[in-house]
């Protein structure tokens, strides 16, 4: 500390007051996975921007197609939307199971979790065959491209926050909650919260914004 | 007082205020999660009612509200699920979302507006409107 401070004290330009120093500190955090994983999350949030722009600008673009409200199921779309927020509230279980350390009720809260993740791609994947099946695929209009582009970005996201999930779960089972796993959980969590909140977007942007006369 | 040894020791206060810095472990609340529960339903519900129910005759008021729920739903998500906060991480954090939401914005209405003014001055043109034309 004393070193620190003749450092410091060396480096003041004439003139400077002594407590003036300290808000040019850069911000080091002691574990910058947090901030550095959040930073990622913004960086996502742009490549789903991107895409909301483009069904935003090729939304209306039917080519003699089918619109949005002869394609949309919205009483699935209502279950699909109440999966992924329960799965939402049940890795807050987890995250509260893992903040007492309890391993075994971290352990349930994320099976849960996970399926009703699995349940969400399940029957998004259902959707999707059946519109393709009725010759509406992604190549059918250039309103269905971006719907398809968006929606399932948007799916392989969860499918891969599953395969994270299902790698954490081993990796609790095997070695219990250490601080790496703790870390790693809790950045699943803001995954996981993040994805859910995209959600929001695409039910109300594309499904019920898309149905609307 | 204005010693540097009294600087330092008050840097080193300033930084252990919150929960959640340096460590990055946010201290998560049952009630907090309910809260957040019921807060994102309600606002989930109201507008799926509105359009499957077809409660408004307007489009353009249902696309209003259901657009603000939208928002306030991301709202309550971000600090009841991410537990975020202006505090956490000395604020880099609440940095990068505001700067995000920026370009989110740009991005979204800049598209939006300039593709729409496209498609209005790049309408076909009939031989009327064409001898009309200054």
């Amino acid at each position: 500390m004393a070193e620190l401070t003749a450092a410091l004290s060396q480096s003041v330009p004439p003139g400077a007051t002594a407590g003036a120093r300290f808000y040019e500190r850069d911000y080091h955090p002691e574990h910058p996975t947090m901030l550095g994983f959040w930073l990622y999350l913004m960086s996502d949030t742009l490549v789903f921007a991107c895409l909301f722009a483009c069904y935003g600008v090729l939304g209306h673009s039917y080519a003699g197609g089918p619109a949005g409200a002869d394609v949309f199921d919205l009483p699935i779309l209502a279950i699909n939307t109440t999966l992924l927020l329960l799965s939402s509230i049940t890795y807050g279980f987890a995250v509260l199971q893992i903040q007492q350390n309890r391993r075994d009720g971290t352990l349930f809260w994320l099976a849960i979790t996970g399926l009703l993740g699995a349940g969400f791609v399940g029957i998004e994947l259902y959707e999707f065959a059946q519109l393709i099946s009725e010759g509406n695929g992604p190549q059918r209009s250039a309103f269905l491209s971006s719907f398809f582009a968006l929606v399932s970005t948007h799916g392989l996201h969860v499918s891969f926050g599953i395969v994270w999930l299902v790698t954490l779960m081993v990796q609790v089972a095997q070695r219990g909650l250490i601080e790496a796993n703790k870390r790693r959980l809790l950045c699943l969590s803001m995954f996981w919260h993040f994805l859910d909140l995209v959600w929001i977007g695409v039910f109300t942007f594309v499904y019920l914004m898309g149905v609307l006369p | 007082m204005s010693g540097p040894g009294t600087s330092l020791a008050h840097t080193d206060d300033a930084g252990s205020d919150g929960p959640g810095h340096d460590s990055g472990a946010f201290h998560a609340t049952l009630k907090g999660y309910l809260t957040g529960l019921l807060l994102a339903a309600v606002l989930t519900v109201i507008p799926f009612w509105l359009v499957m129910g077809k409660v408004l005759s307007s489009s353009g008021a249902t696309i209003t509200i259901i657009l603000t729920l939208a928002v306030a739903q991301i709202v309550v998500h971000v600090i009841y699920f991410l537990h975020m906060n202006t505090k956490s991480e000395r604020g880099w954090s609440f940095l990068a979302l505001i700067f995000t939401l920026v370009l989110v914005v740009i991005a979204l209405a800049g598209s939006l507006w300039v593709m729409y003014h496209l498609n209005e001055n790049m309408k076909p043109v009939s031989a009327q409107q064409m001898r009309n034309m200054p």
